[in-house]
């Protein structure tokens, strides 16, 4: 591999030390002088008309500075798809969830604002909700929005070959049905904003957010202002998962109040209300069909799946054709067909959760596969080894493996664990799975349809040329991507990482689409590289022409000139720039032209030296209707194998030991990329083991706290054996793809998978409480115990 | 009605006007401007706002002010010395163990009430200082095998 100075390592996070030490700064540690504090009333019925809304109480509150409802807001429909803009800020006819919003208020604190709110008088007609799939489908049901009757709001219907010709070639097929539960995000830091709109009519949004620009086009959209005078930045924010990838009520009524008021709003949601704003993983219910050929070949996959999908749409048509498009990967299929449909009910809105849409359509058919091995007498690993794709591959829908480490992540995990000592082999109550995964490096396309960059990045060198500042939308939530860029310009420029400044996450510095599909590293890195590479070539032509030498001879190198053709008199460049230091105490000294020197004489010579850098995907994808989605420059992939423990007398899930192999192309920062991986694995093991956000049937959400609703603890989760599996990507930048997502595919079938070698049992329903495990063991004692008696 | 208390925060004592039903964590953010304490729930459920109250690792959001009169508190900006960072917070950096950084206040404080205690923990012992303290990035492994290192001396 090439031997690289910065990339490749495991520096420390640029962020670390601020983050350790508190200095970091978050939304909500913001602070502004005259600053308003904002609260909003939301809906308390699952479904009702709104009949009338008076806020005069509220608004003779002392203290109270401006209180807005629907009629103020204007009825401009968002959401995230164009094609599903289907919600309005405030309610205006309908409120269509418990928590649907219908007023904010701003006042001098947070006090008064929540009385005021508590001041404004609606009077509600109550409606008949539908808070199940079945409910909301029924001949007759209660619609929740009128152009979609039957609540179905978004349908796909896909066929790639001829599904029932491959089926007719099966050994072997089989049907299972699989369910999980709505999901929630549960970042630890709860989402917030401080609007401040401006007298010259200039908006700036300090929100915590994984996508500045959406959140730029959508107040601009909502609130009737140019995207010029809508500024969007984030501060350092506390995590992301999908929860904040688009923009919220909360943010548009800061804005909103701001622009009434005058004065800067702040803003916070409780914790209930991120529990209320969801938008965490849709509930899946995948009813699979695969065939086989006796010797393993998957020859045809049908995959039917409804989605509850809430109040609103969201991300709910990415979902849908996520849900299907991501699931014949990473396996070649000679058949596949999809039919997805999302259904709208009266329940806070799902949205995109790490691994948008493929998640569970995952667990489901890595369980089937499994399952199929089982009766084809094959070992798990032999089966998947048998059917995966390889680099240079083309699924059936026509998505292109560029580079594709599935045989390596696959071997990794099999040697690393001592599959073959242990499957099957291990004592009752003791179980060993494995499963694999894929997903996409960044959608191919962005969110709105548009011809535009997918981001920009502008490298600034300082007039003394010591510094080089990197500028980029790109959104840092956690994940390291300001990290992760600063090393790739200095890769990219020559200089070590702690001669670069990072500034990112603001709208004022370029287009970034922002922090979803696991996209930055590969797209903003290129466009950091070729900004980057941009600076460094005008520092090279004014080195070639003062020096008189070719440039291509002339490189930059760990913060030094280098010549390539051997000894350079450059002596006339230092004593200018000594001329111009003098007095100083650090001027350069050794034998070799510093990139310091080099950066100010081009600066005399240009001007602000500028490199500027943008990406833009290849035209991707097939021919048919929703080809776009599940597109990408490259695919990452995973294999795992887990251990578990299960209590055969209490049904409690111990994790013992989890192996995880990650092909992430060129690691960019290694240590990084054990740290989305370790945290991939901890979301799904909530996911596979706790978390359900419950409804009870007037659509009140029972468990909006971390308390109820259980993510995995310290203690819940094992020794993560984290394996680091390198491709070149030739679309990448350096070689790399992502890894932010995809590690978390196979963390569920892997334990589906364990449990059933622990204790001979099936699950097609998520969680694996220890409810639900006990019952089932006890389900499989009594058939057993009454097998026994009838023979 | 404000009550008067007196309270030691990070090693400098304050006398501070409060009502009575400020939280400590209202306090420390709103009143003294130490916004390192993060407030991730406020219902005790997620450790973000943990502090050292007279050594012992609580959950700030869920303690009120007045429970501190005359007590000591240590918050994040507490930790560091002459020296720089506190072995904690540098293992924490040097580990990959901080991620999106709003678990890591309290985090580390929850270490650092452990390591006081047992110089030598094993490791179910740190996940079990650790388990009030949710994270959502890390899967917890990167901070215990930095919390680990502090306790061996291993770099």
């Amino acid at each position: 591999m090439t031997e690289y100075q910065v990339i490749h390592s495991r520096a420390s996070r640029i962020d670390a030390p601020d983050k350790a030490t508190g200095r970091a700064k978050f939304v909500d540690d913001i602070r502004l002088p005259g600053m308003l504090y904002g609260a909003l009333l939301q809906s308390p019925f699952a479904h009702a008309r709104i009949v009338n809304i008076d806020t005069s109480k509220a608004k003779r509150l002392k203290g109270v500075k401006a209180v807005v409802t629907a009629e103020d807001a204007g009825q401009v429909k968002y959401g995230v798809s164009p094609a599903r803009y289907d919600e309005t800020l405030f309610c205006f006819e309908k409120a269509r969830y418990m928590g649907d919003e219908i007023a904010a208020v701003a006042a001098v604190d947070l006090e008064t604002a929540l009385e005021a709110v508590s001041l404004i008088d609606v009077e509600y007609e109550e409606l008949p909700a539908v808070l199940t799939i079945q409910a909301a489908m029924a001949e007759g049901a209660p619609v929740l929005h009128d152009e979609f009757p039957r609540n179905v709001g978004a349908e796909v219907h896909h066929e790639f070959g001829d599904i029932q010709a491959s089926l007719a070639e099966c050994d072997l097929v089989r049907t299972d049905t699989f369910q999980s539960k709505k999901q929630d995000s549960a970042a630890i830091e709860p989402h917030g904003c401080v609007a401040d709109y401006n007298l010259r009519g200039y908006l700036t949004l300090h929100t915590a957010t994984q996508v500045p620009h959406y959140v730029q086009r959508t107040m601009a959209m909502v609130l009737g202002l140019p995207v010029g005078k809508v500024r969007v930045l984030k501060h350092y924010v506390g995590g992301g998962f999908g929860g904040k990838a688009s923009a919220n009520p909360m943010e548009m009524s800061a804005c909103l109040l701001s622009m009434k008021s005058g004065r800067p709003v702040k803003m916070n949601y409780t914790r209930e209300q991120v529990f209320l704003f969801g938008r965490g993983r849709h509930q899946f219910t995948h009813t699979l069909t695969t065939g086989v050929k006796k010797d393993g070949t998957v020859m045809a996959l049908k995959n039917e799946c409804y989605l509850d999908g809430g109040a609103y749409s969201s991300f709910g048509i990415a979902t849908v054709y996520y849900a299907g498009s991501l699931l014949g990967g990473p396996y070649k299929i000679r058949s596949m067909q999809y039919d997805g449909y999302r259904v709208y009910t009266n329940k806070p809105a799902c949205g995109a959760q790490r691994g948008h849409g493929g998640v569970i359509a995952r667990a489901a058919w890595e369980q089937q596969l499994d399952m199929i091995a089982e009766e084809l007498g094959m070992d798990p690993v032999d089966l998947r080894l048998k059917n995966m794709m390889n680099k240079g591959d083309i699924s059936c829908n026509d998505l292109y493996m560029s580079s594709l480490g599935m045989r390596e992540c696959i071997e990794a995990v099999r040697d690393q664990s001592d599959w073959k000592k242990k499957r099957g082999r291990l004592p009752k109550g003791k179980g060993i799975g494995m499963a694999c995964g894929f997903f996409v490096s960044g959608a191919g396309y962005p969110i709105y349809r548009s011809e535009t960059f997918h981001c920009t990045a502008m490298v600034k060198l300082s007039e003394d040329g010591g510094t080089a500042h990197l500028y980029t939308a790109s959104a840092e939530i956690g994940q390291g991507s300001d990290t992760t860029f600063g090393m790739i310009a200095a890769e990219a420029l020559g200089v070590p990482l702690d001669m670069i400044r990072v500034s990112s996450g603001d709208t004022d510095f370029g287009v970034d689409l922002g922090a979803y599909s696991s996209r930055q590293t590969l797209m903003t890195g290129h466009a950091v590289k070729e900004a980057a590479e941009e600076a460094k070539r005008q520092v090279l032509e004014v080195l070639s022409d003062e020096l008189k030498i070719p440039i291509d001879v002339i490189d930059i190198q760990d913060g030094f000139i280098v010549f390539r053709n051997g000894l350079v008199d450059f002596r006339d460049l230092r004593r200018r720039y000594m001329k111009e230091h003098r007095g100083w105490t650090d001027n350069p000294t050794g034998k070799h032209l510093t990139f310091k020197e080099g950066a100010r004489i081009a600066f005399l010579s240009r001007g602000t030296i500028i490199g500027r850098g943008k990406y833009r995907p290849r035209p991707l994808g097939g021919q048919y209707k929703g080809a776009a989605v599940g597109t990408s420059p490259a695919y990452g992939c995973s294999a795992q194998v887990v251990e578990v423990t299960v209590d055969m007398e209490t049904g409690k899930i111990t994790l013992d030991r989890m192996n995880d192999a990650h092909d992430c192309g060129v690691a960019i920062n290694r240590t990084s990329v054990e740290g989305q991986m370790q945290g991939s694995l901890s979301m799904g093991v909530g996911e596979a083991l706790f978390e359900e956000v419950k409804f009870d049937e007037k659509g009140k959400c029972l468990n909006p706290n971390l308390a109820e609703y259980k993510i995995p603890t310290a203690l819940d989760m094992p020794y993560i054996n984290p394996i680091i599996v390198e491709t070149n990507e030739p679309y990448g930048p350096y070689g790399a793809k992502e890894v932010g997502e995809g590690a978390i595919m196979p963390t569920i079938p892997a334990i589906l998978n364990a449990v059933h070698d622990a204790t001979g049992i099936r699950f097609h329903e998520l969680p694996l409480t220890p409810e639900r495990v006990f019952m089932a063991i006890k389900e499989k004692e009594a058939k057993e115990t009454g097998g026994d008696d009838q023979t | 009605m404000k009550t008067l208390i007196r309270i030691t925060v990070n090693h400098e004592e304050r006398e501070l006007a409060i009502e009575p039903n400020m939280t400590l964590v209202d306090l420390l953010r709103d009143e003294l401007g130490l916004t390192g304490t993060k407030k991730g729930c406020g219902l005790g459920e997620c450790g973000a706002c943990t502090v050292l109250l007279d050594g012992k690792p609580v959950n700030s959001c869920i303690v009120l002010a007045m429970e501190a009169h005359e007590r000591e508190v240590v918050t994040i900006e507490g930790l560091e010395t002459d020296e720089g960072l506190h072995p904690i917070q540098r293992a924490f950096v040097e580990k990959g163990a901080i991620q999106c950084g709003f678990c890591s206040p309290g985090m580390i404080l929850s270490a650092k009430g452990l390591l006081d205690q047992h110089p030598n923990p094993d490791e179910q012992d740190i996940r079990k200082a650790i388990s009030g303290n949710l994270c959502r990035c890390t899967g917890y492994q990167k901070i215990v095998e930095a919390i680990q290192s502090v306790a061996t001396g291993t770099k």
